[in-house]
């Protein structure tokens, strides 16, 4: 009788087409990966003169050396005050300390002037105004975008809900380069308008107490001036608003969505209202995903480039005022790096800020991806 | 029983999808050229002792299997086996029929072109071939190069079954066939097994017991992933030696 | 006297109730109100700037007379390439994903992982990526190997490089999905017939997404199109002679064009008609791209085997 199955195997060319494709698209999968490490070795790379204190052309540093040989070698030629040489020596040392540590507590300093005789690269400025600007953009888009897909997930009829979806979609393909437009012809203006309004009260107010108070007058006017500028991050905070909406309203409407229509049952049935339904069981049981989706929509607002660099009037001021110019970490990179003279320190330094973005980025996308969103699986896997 | 008679050979099989044993200790003989039915209860194990057969439960990561399934002598888990090979001999048709989304003649083609590309005029005969096997050619004769997703429920399941026979397979796995079918269809498939068995070995799975009654020429009764009773097809439904069995097909449970 | 099982009126709402009910529907049609004026707005000052001559010419006079073609063309070459990279190694990874990766394996979850941080990563980040590794690594080995000195330059392939890295997830995210709605049965049926499973993913499952890869594509190019901050240092320019030739040539880019109008330019008030009109076509080839992956998913989606 015939052997049903030929043990042989099928021809080597077969086997070989198998194995290549099932290795090739594995390989080819890994390619995400691989870039995340890229991304982080190349752009730390090019900060590495920073980090590893080589920086290239870094001028004072150059001088300073020079400086230093200058005072050793009398010390050197002198043997006679062993003394002196000994006590000037970790005084010199003391010195290089103080230098190589300058370049950092330069970077933590607070005047961003990267270009001029004595460069100063403090990035406190960049990182209030990032924070700021970032602040705005969710103060807006927060409750914009949760109430919103409350009221899509629970209210809403069917027909607006089939419509919603997309328009918002839309607003999420507006190009930053048109919402950063956007707010240069016209929210600006809408800002300053209600800006000056409210001005014109403080200023009324300023000098109403001025008069009873008069030691105090030019405190009062300082204290009572919002601003005087036109771009400022509130205008950059609401173009980054825009940005954000779109993350914050689907994500959160999809957590809402997802929740078990059991639970609303269950608690329409027990005699609650729809509101009290929505707000007391269906939001607390969606709650990881709406963080996760606030955090997303940080993480966007953080890192956005162009609406920060057109809005935001790009001044580096250190203050809490949300009304006066701000300078992003981002927008620093966009605006400076084309122009920087490639491999000095200013250029590694807009890389070590580069190097800021993606560590922000990648842990508040590690906290929603290992934290929030297993929170989430594990919260609905009972149900 | 000759031996010669007996296709596929089961001995003390068992299943494990991770933890959980599937099948316990499955035992039973195969004829050839004969029908032989699985029924029982839904999870009792009938479907995945049809997939083994195959190896189709290959693609489940938790699964496992020990003992023997021998197919003409040869054991179907051997290490040695290559399981492409295995599934062109052991042809199946789903429960769910579903053609590609291709032309009526390119899905009955698509087996045969898989290693090799034969002569178009071969293709044809074979193609002609297998759709008269499945009692199809007439109905899609002239509208064989339409897509095969316009086909009725009833002619798609025919036509899964021209597919595979055109592969020319030994033997038949057939996973509730019919369970989706309109009676008149269902019919048609039955009529259908009838022709070939004188051509393949065939197994089927069936919730519907009147179906095996009509069908088969042996029967396995499952439970729970045991192996209740295996007999003559008239036999266990006209005189069931256990009690479960009579139960089931005398519908006090199930 | 029998009180009355159930209440005929409702209960008279209160204001935490009007408040809870009204604060959604107010914020949605905020939201949707919203999105009309922006629209609106792009739409109605920039349909008078567009003209045939506005999109054939190339810009005179400090852009308050001509067109912009040159940035439409350098745009439109730039996102094809970034198809041409991007799709194919996109579509791998996603089948990956949805054929190949056993889902809780600690390879399949970092591909995931790294997805998804991709997907997140600042664009401008992107940027300094091309200009480190693109540029600084790959260009500059090229040019010590030939030596030659133009691959470490910003130019169209290193800039279509960057985005393509940048749209990736779209694509995997877009293409998986499809995958997945190939139905299961279809594979089994193929492997039951003895197809191996690369034949049955290269005959029956891509076949079946082609359209979903489509939409993949069609989505990273309207995404990609309208990204500035990447390719500002890897080979976007203001103003060009010519249109791009070579790989290594640098381009035209609407968004670019946008920007560099919107804040530098010397006579910001005569060049707003024309920027407007910009600005229009850019919203209008990313949506238009959009709208048609939208429809392409829905059908996807409707689809019944």
């Amino acid at each position: 009788m015939p052997e049903f199955l030929s043990k042989k195997k099928r021809s080597k060319k077969q086997i070989i087409i198998e194995l290549l494709a099932e290795w090739g698209i594995r390989i080819t999968a890994s390619f995400s990966i691989i870039v995340i490490f890229l991304i982080f070795i190349f752009v730390f790379r090019e900060a590495g003169g920073l980090i590893f204190g080589t920086a290239k052309e870094l001028k004072p540093k150059v001088e300073k050396k020079v400086k230093e040989s200058d005072i050793l070698k009398p010390e050197v030629y002198n043997p006679e005050t062993g003394e002196i040489e000994k006590i000037k020596e970790p005084e010199s040392k003391k010195k290089k300390e103080t230098k190589k540590q300058s370049i950092w507590e330069n970077i933590a300093g607070t005047v961003w002037q990267p270009v001029g005789k004595e460069p100063k690269y403090g990035i406190m400025p960049l990182l209030a105004g990032t924070l700021k600007v970032t602040f705005v953009a969710l103060l807006l888009a927060t409750p914009l975008g949760i109430f919103a897909a409350i009221y899509t997930a629970f209210f809403a009829k069917r027909k607006f809900r089939e419509w919603i979806k997309p328009t918002v979609e839309i607003l999420a393909g507006f190009p930053s380069v048109v919402l950063g437009f956007f707010c240069l012809v016209t929210i600006v203006r809408g800002v300053n308008l209600i800006t000056t309004y409210i001005q014109s009260g403080l200023d009324a107010f300023a000098a109403g107490l001025g008069f009873l108070l008069p030691f105090a007058k030019e405190y009062l006017h300082e204290a009572c001036t919002i601003s005087e500028f036109h771009y400022s991050g509130v205008v950059g905070g609401i173009g980054l608003g825009l940005a954000v909406i779109p993350i914050i309203f689907t994500i959160t409407e999809d957590a809402l969505s997802a929740v078990p229509k059991s639970y609303r049952e269950a608690s329409l049935a027990l005699g609650a209202t729809e509101w009290e339904t929505a707000f007391k069981v269906m939001l607390p049981a969606a709650l990881p995903g709406v963080v996760a989706a606030v955090l997303l929509g940080i993480g966007r607002a953080f890192g956005e480039t162009m609406i920060a660099l057109m809005a935001t009037g790009n001044a580096a001021l250190l203050s809490w005022n949300i009304f006066h110019p701000v300078r992003t970490l981002a927008a620093t990179i966009g605006s400076e790096t084309g122009e920087v003279q490639w491999g000095s320190l200013h250029y590694n330094i807009l890389f070590f800020l580069g190097i800021l973005l993606f560590i922000v980025s990648f842990s508040i996308n590690a906290v929603t991806e290992l934290f929030v969103k297993k929170y989430l699986t594990k919260k609905f896997q009972g149900a | 029983m000759a031996k010669d008679s007996v296709k596929i050979k089961i001995r003390n099989f068992n299943v494990l999808y991770g933890e959980k044993q599937a099948l316990n200790d499955i035992t039973l003989d195969v004829q050839i050229n004969k029908v032989t039915a699985f029924i029982g209860p839904s999870g009792c194990g009938k479907s995945t002792l049809l997939r083994s057969i195959n190896r189709m439960n290959d693609l489940i990561y938790t699964f496992s299997a020990n003992g023997k399934l021998t197919i003409d002598e040869t054991n179907v888990y051997d290490p040695d086996i290559d399981v492409v090979e295995l599934r062109k001999k052991v042809g199946m048709v789903f429960q769910k029929s579903i053609p590609f989304p291709k032309s009526i003649y390119e899905n009955v083609a698509y087996g045969l072109r898989l290693n090799q590309t034969p002569p178009s005029t071969e293709v044809d005969e074979i193609v002609e071939y297998s759709l008269k096997k499945a009692a199809l050619w007439d109905e899609v004769k002239d509208r064989l190069h339409d897509s095969a997703t316009g086909l009725s429920g009833g002619q798609q399941q025919r036509l899964c079954i021209a597919r595979a026979v055109a592969v020319n397979p030994e033997i038949l796995l057939m996973d509730e066939p019919c369970s989706a079918l309109d009676p008149i269809s269902t019919a048609k498939i039955e009529e259908l097994i009838e022709e070939l068995k004188d051509s393949y070995t065939i197994v089927i799975v069936t919730h519907n017991m009147q179906q095996a009654a009509r069908v088969s020429d042996s029967t396995g009764f499952f439970y729970m992933g045991d192996l209740i009773e295996f007999d003559k097809t008239r036999t266990l439904f006209t005189s069931p030696s256990k009690k479960e069995t009579e139960d089931y097909i005398t519908g006090r449970f199930g | 006297m029998n009180p009355e099982l159930i209440t005929r009126k409702p209960i008279k709402r209160s204001k935490k109730e009007y408040l809870a009910l009204g604060l959604p529907a107010f914020s949605a049609f905020v939201l949707v109100g919203l999105i009309i004026l922006l629209l609106a707005h792009f739409v109605w000052h920039g349909l008078p700037g567009l003209t045939w001559e506005f999109l054939t010419q190339s810009p005179r006079n400090n852009n308050t007379e001509g067109g912009i073609f040159p940035a439409i063309y350098g745009t439109v070459i730039l996102v094809f390439m970034m198809s041409l990279l991007g799709v194919p190694i996109g579509t791998a990874t996603a089948v990956y994903l949805s054929e190949y990766a056993k889902q809780s394996s600690l390879f399949a979850r970092s591909v995931r992982f790294g997805v998804n941080t991709l997907a997140g990563v600042p664009s401008i980040v992107f940027g300094l990526f091309g200009v480190g590794f693109f540029m600084q690594f790959i260009g500059k080995g090229i040019d010590t190997a030939s030596g030659s000195d133009i691959w470490s330059k910003p130019s169209l392939l290193w800039s279509a490089a960057t985005l393509s890295v940048l749209t990736l997830p779209v694509v995997i995210v877009s293409v998986e999905e499809a995958l997945r709605t190939v139905p299961q049965e279809l594979r089994a049926a193929s492997l039951a017939l003895g197809a191996t499973k690369w034949q049955t993913i290269w005959k029956v499952v891509l076949p079946n997404s082609l359209t979903g890869i489509l939409t993949g594509s069609i989505l990273a190019i309207g995404r990609g199109a309208g990204e500035v901050a990447p390719v500002i240092f890897v080979g976007a320019v203001y103003s060009l002679p010519e249109l791009p030739s070579s790989l290594t040539d640098q381009f035209m880019h609407m968004g670019y064009h946008i920007y560099v109008l919107a804040t530098q330019s010397p006579n910001a008030a005569e060049a707003l008609p024309l920027q407007y009109a910009s600005t229009l076509v850019l919203l209008l080839l990313a949506f238009s791209l959009n709208l048609t992956a939208g429809l392409i998913r829905m059908r996807i989606r409707k689809q019944q085997y």
